[in-house]
């Protein structure tokens, strides 16, 4: 009969009415400043940079490659390399960002430049209470409001933050194997090592003049073994990750 | 005592009228009885906004506001001081006079009603002899102005809102017209006071009131759905569709103007509540005989507030109509049905006294609602929704 | 000739005079609504309670809506670029001095056949509806049989059309 359904409804939201008085579990939302959901783990929002230790300048991962930089699709990265080198946790000697800032009012959350750093040294934040009163300053954020313990991240990625480290103290294994190894091997073969010697500064060089920009560790000697081509096109090395992503920078 | 309570205001009035300097006596009067108007129903308005939020919240499991005061009780206040101070922006291609005019008329002759409705015994602010047919030409008034504020916007949402709100107002008005001469013709008076009177009266200690005759039952049912759709009230919400709409005709309104038509809209909910239960439920009288002790401006307001509850708990369970089906229900149930209800009121009123009027009356009722339910299933004016695309 | 009289009538034919010179037809539909609010007001000023609510309800409640719905419904809502005086202005003109001429003739007439004292009968609306009801019936039937009439013949038209396009 008509109006069956109406009188139904009607009974739905009055038992919804009362409902909601009797039982907390009713409630969908949560009263938010005060009370919070958990973010789920997968949540981000935007980039900071990763601390190993307690200070923060001298334990931060990142050594100022400047891939995420280019790779940024909105570009709202700006870094300024040092001029000197600090050690990283390996302990060989790098140089570290002078100057990094991130716009977040330019930031789209799009994770590249987690995807493309090749030190685990971007990670991206969950913080959303990012609201400010001025607009241009406020926004803009730098090297010492973008670093964050790795501690936190481990608050706020546990697995994720457990994998990084997992691959680190690997990485970390390896070179002090391959330290020991070649200690070892520089021992035995000295004029082996000294014919190397030779070898290698003819032509470092010629990626280093290629691909100014680029002061990452393994990439030059990449790029100088491939051939001698991508020294003209000074974008080209560093896409290691994502090859098609932009021409001629 | 008692009676002292119930005339407080009437009394008040007196008071103060009778300090006045003669030649001010009849002005003062006068303006006394429209500022309590212009000052208590705005309250209300307050008052109904924040039970709607509050109560919508709860319908769909949720708290409501709750920010501002305790319990978020001094919300409206915060909603009136942001909406006072907000810019106040005119679109470059309205029509700036009438853009402005249509707030104004339409807060303007929504509180022109009010003026002759009983809000109490002897508390009719004007004793007209037609003072429904008043109340009816100030509901119609209201129609231009939501054209007008439509229109000078230059907006296509604003235009849209505009020719929905005034046809389903002008479809409408006519069931709601309908079933109130069903009352005029039971008592035989346009005066709402007269109404109000033959209502209070009470046999075994029940009152009076048409709501408890079987066409009176009808009507009520009638001319709530149609007083839901005259105040573009949801489920009859096509003209301010959110989802479609922004806001309707007042889209390109802010700052007070769009407060304005808020108010007007809440007002306007506020009186034909009031009109309604003047018809209906009997206005100020009691609902049983030994509750008269109560002042009667008390339960004139208890009733226009839990017909609010109603609108509001209808809102919040019943989805927006399409605008074919919203026609269609209109003039082909809900207009037939009044005018047969009219028959049964006819009926009623020349059988005279006695049990026989109540079974045929209710007979009637219920058959036309079976024929008008049964024909409108077959040619598919009101069967449940099919859809066509989706799926 | 109250103060009020000279105000609503002054309204009135402001209203009216607006609604012809006016260049946006929108507006003139507006203005028109001041003419028809302006004589409800007459009427009641004359103690017509009935005529002026039936006034406010019809005119403003309905026809005006009507005329907006007809300009909006019809593009009549742009603004026309000419001026809206042209040659047909005459022959309207002359037709409406003429009727305001029979109208203000018969006026003159009726006060000379008409007692000056006029007995106001102060009619209500229960008067009213008695004598509809009662003298009057037949009148009423067939004004109403004739609106019937015309509704079914508009709701045939439109039904018309629509069984057409199909």
């Amino acid at each position: 009969m008509l109006g069956e359904g109406i009188l139904k409804g009607l009974a739905e939201t009055a038992r919804n009415f009362a409902g909601s008085f009797v039982s907390k579990e009713r409630l969908t939302t949560v009263e938010y400043p005060e009370e919070r959901l958990p973010l789920p783990e997968a949540s981000r929002n935007f980039p900071f940079l990763v601390y190993d230790g307690q200070d923060w300048e001298k334990g931060l991962r990142c050594v100022a490659c400047q891939i995420c930089e280019k790779e940024c699709p909105p570009k709202c990265i700006y870094i300024e390399k040092s001029k000197d080198k600090k050690p990283d946790f390996v302990g060989k000697p790098q140089i570290y960002p002078a100057k990094f800032d991130i716009d977040i009012s330019v930031c789209m959350s799009c994770q590249i430049c987690v995807e493309v750093c090749p030190f685990e040294a971007i990670k991206m934040n969950t913080e959303f209470e990012l609201s400010t009163d001025d607009r241009f300053g406020g926004l803009l954020l730098d090297r010492k409001e973008l670093a964050k313990s790795n501690e936190y991240y481990h608050q706020i990625h546990p697995t994720e933050a457990t994998e990084v480290d997992a691959r680190l103290a690997e990485e970390k294994a390896k070179a002090e194997a391959k330290a020991r190894t070649d200690s070892a091997a520089k021992a035995k073969a000295a004029a082996d090592a000294a014919a190397k010697a030779a070898a290698a500064p003819s032509k470092s060089p010629e990626g280093g003049t290629g691909t100014p920009t680029s002061a990452a560790t393994k990439l030059p000697a990449q790029a100088a073994a491939k051939s001698p081509e991508p020294a003209a096109k000074p974008a080209e090395p560093p896409k290691t990750s994502t090859p098609k992503t932009e021409g001629g920078d | 005592m008692v009676s002292t309570l119930d005339q407080i205001f009437v009394l008040l009035k007196h008071w103060i009228v009778a300090h006045m300097p003669a030649a001010l006596q009849s002005v003062v009067g006068v303006l006394l009885s429209v500022v309590c108007i212009i000052a208590v129903f705005p309250a209300l308005f307050a008052i109904s906004v924040l039970l709607e939020r509050k109560g919508l919240g709860r319908m769909q499991n949720r708290l409501g506001p709750n920010r501002v005061g305790p319990f978020g009780i001094l919300q409206p206040v915060a909603d009136g001081i942001k909406s006072l101070t907000k810019e106040d922006i005119v679109p470059v291609g309205a029509d700036r006079v009438v853009h402005f005019l249509a707030p104004v008329s339409m807060v303007a002759v929504v509180f022109m009603g009010y003026a002759v409705l009983p809000m109490g015994r002897n508390m009719t602010l004007v004793h007209m002899d037609a003072a429904l047919l008043f109340y009816f030409a100030m509901g119609a008034s209201t129609e231009l102005s939501v054209f007008m504020a439509g229109w000078s916007s230059r907006n296509k949402y604003s235009l849209l809102g505009a020719m929905r709100a005034v046809a389903q107002m002008i479809s409408y008005e006519v069931p709601l017209l309908l079933s109130s001469v069903g009352v005029v013709m039971a008592t035989g008076s346009l005066s709402l006071d007269k109404i109000v009177e033959v209502q209070n009266q009470y046999s075994f200690g029940l009152p009076h009131w048409f709501i408890f005759t079987p066409w009176g039952l009808a009507s009520f049912v009638l001319f709530a759905i149609a007083a839901t759709a005259e105040t573009n009230r949801s489920p009859f919400d096509l003209p301010e569709g959110e989802s479609e709409l922004v806001a309707g005709y007042f889209t390109e309104y802010s700052g007070f103007k769009f407060a304005e038509f808020f108010l007007a809209e809440y007002v306007g909910m506020l009186s034909v509540s009031g009109l309604g239960a003047t018809l209906f439920l009997g206005g100020w009288s009691a609902p049983f005989s030994f509750l008269q002790f109560i002042p009667s401006w008390i339960w004139f307001f208890s009733k226009v507030m839990l017909s609010i509850c109603v609108l509001i708990w209808l809102r919040g369970t019943l989805p927006r109509l399409r605008q074919d089906q919203l026609m269609n229900f209109a003039w082909k149930f809900v207009i037939p049905f009044t005018l047969l209800n009219l028959v049964d009121v006819a009926v009623w009123r020349f059988m005279g006294e006695g049990w026989a009027r109540w079974i045929v009356c209710s007979a009637i009722v219920v058959i036309a609602y079976v024929v008008m339910v049964r024909a409108g299933m077959r040619r598919k004016n009101i069967a449940p929704r099919t859809y066509r695309y989706a799926e | 000739m109250s103060p009020t009289f000279w105000i609503l009538s002054a309204l009135t034919v402001f209203g009216a005079v607006a609604a012809v010179t006016l260049k946006n037809t929108v507006h003139c539909a507006l203005a028109v609504t001041i003419a028809f609010a302006g004589l409800a007001l007459l009427y009641l000023q004359l103690d017509a309670q009935f005529a002026g609510f039936a006034q406010i309800l019809i005119y403003i409640g309905a026809v005006a809506i009507l005329v907006v719905f007809a300009i909006l419904l019809t593009r009549g809502s742009e603004t026309p670029k000419e001026g809206i005086f042209s040659p047909s202005w005459f022959i309207g003109m002359t037709i409406a001095a003429g009727v305001f001429a029979m109208l203000g003739w018969a006026v003159i007439q009726s006060v000379h056949v008409l007692p000056h004292q006029a007995a106001s009968p102060n009619p209500t609306v229960n008067d009213i509806g008695n004598a509809l009801m009662g003298r009057y019936v037949l009148p009423l039937e067939i004004v109403a049989l004739l609106l019937t009439a015309a509704l079914v013949g508009a709701v045939i038209v439109a039904m018309h059309e629509k069984g057409e396009s199909k």
